[in-house]
């Protein structure tokens, strides 16, 4: 049990809810929207990375994902550019490509590792390069760090099922499975 | 022997009480409207920090059991990684346990915090007490406390001891404090005021500051 006294908090719940802004796989109009804020330096979150892809798999067309960037970049040097690297992806419409290959390279983060991916991706690898040079996307994944802080992230990797932080498993696969097809039947809505 | 075992019997039953339900104990944190309850406690092995001093400005007090173990570490790493965001409040936060200063900075350093860690060492846990922070185990509690800048608590919470509380309700409380309470509206006097709290080697600046501004 908890005490608080001086002000209501609620339940963790995201904040800002999911929008345009996002990256997002799946149906827009599924019955589930998991959001994951990730760091892609973090171990944890590299162990959860093919998981996600398996939950994916399973759900279908009833899961839409979303990623959000909470690098912590005290602890994991790397993670601030990586983030800002698939941002950079994304403006040329290969975020998620960039997203799997950060993740399936999480132990060589070095600028020019990333600048490596970026070509291997047929990305504009100068474009890349020079986005993280000039901190074009600073400003956004500061955005997205912030907007973790305040919806009650306090490690990474941290999910949101429909809104509402899952403080259960990710770890068991099948024990999430079950959380995401609970909150499809609960039909608490897209969007969230 | 066999009393000894006895008694750690009762003891950690006692403990699992605490654990479960914070609220079924008698001591309850201190609640919004208190006046915080000033201390000096060692910041570094040679280094001391005093409550009253910091008048001006908000201060955030995170109480945790222990320093080294993992849900404290990822707390605190959470802090330090959000540092930016308290400092855009204006406020200055500290982290509080019954750890030694020689701990803290050992710890302090291969977290890589860059906010200071305070020793509630001596007499043990005074400090968390006067907070009703005080877990009878042995540690302080999971505690959180907002002070304004007049020293007043404006929002404080207990949480579970093994789980992260986070930063989101520090910050929302952050956001709700007046001008006033932030210390904005008399930034220019509190800032004075602190600096002649400072110490007696700190009048001379502070003197010839005032001197500049009439």
């Amino acid at each position: 049990m908890s005490a608080e006294y001086g002000g209501e908090v609620d339940t963790p719940h995201l904040t800002p809810p999911v929008s345009e802004r996002d990256h997002a796989a799946g149906e827009p109009n599924a019955p589930v929207t998991l959001v994951e804020y990730g760091d892609y330096e973090c171990p944890h979150c590299g162990h959860a990375y093919p998981i996600i892809k398996s939950v994916q798999h399973r759900m279908g067309k009833k899961l839409r994902f979303v990623f959000r960037n909470f690098p912590l970049a005290e602890s994991h040097p790397h993670a601030r550019h990586a983030a800002e690297a698939a941002e950079a992806a994304a403006a040329q419409g290969k975020f998620w490509q960039m997203h799997d290959a950060l993740f399936e390279n999480q132990d060589r983060l070095e600028d020019e590792d990333i600048v490596e991916i970026a070509k291997r991706l047929k990305l504009d690898a100068n474009a890349v390069d020079a986005a993280l040079a000039d901190g074009t996307y600073t400003s956004r994944v500061r955005e997205d760090f912030r907007s973790g802080v305040r919806s009650g992230v306090n490690g990474t990797p941290t999910f949101f099922i429909n809104g509402q932080r899952y403080d259960g498993s990710w770890a068991d696969e099948d024990g999430f499975v079950r959380a995401l097809e609970r909150a499809a039947k609960a039909g608490t809505g897209a969007g969230r | 022997m066999r009393t000894s075992l006895i008694a750690v019997g009762i003891f950690s039953a006692n403990n699992e009480d605490l654990m479960s339900d914070n609220q079924a104990t008698t001591q309850k944190v201190l609640s919004a409207g208190t006046e915080a309850p000033d201390f000096t406690l060692k910041a570094t092995p040679d280094r001391s920090v005093t409550l009253r001093e910091l008048r001006g400005k908000p201060v955030v007090l995170a109480f945790y059991p222990a320093d080294w173990s993992p849900v404290c570490s990822d707390q605190m790493a959470l802090y330090n990684e959000i540092l930016p965001e308290f400092e855009e409040q204006g406020a200055q936060i500290f982290g509080v346990s019954v750890d030694g200063a020689w701990c803290h900075r050992a710890f302090s350093e291969s977290r890589k915090l860059r906010f200071p860690l305070l020793a509630d060492f001596e007499p043990k846990g005074a400090v968390s007490r006067a907070y009703g922070a005080y877990n009878d185990s042995g540690v302080s509690e999971r505690a959180l406390f907002v002070l304004d800048a007049n020293g007043v608590i404006r929002w404080s919470y207990l949480s579970p001891m093994g789980k992260n509380p986070g930063a989101d309700g520090i910050l929302a409380a952050l956001e709700r404090l007046t001008p006033e309470q932030r210390g904005a509206k008399a930034g220019a006097s509190a800032g004075a005021s602190a600096s002649q709290t400072s110490g007696s080697d700190g009048r001379g600046s502070s003197a010839k500051d005032a001197g500049a501004a009439t």
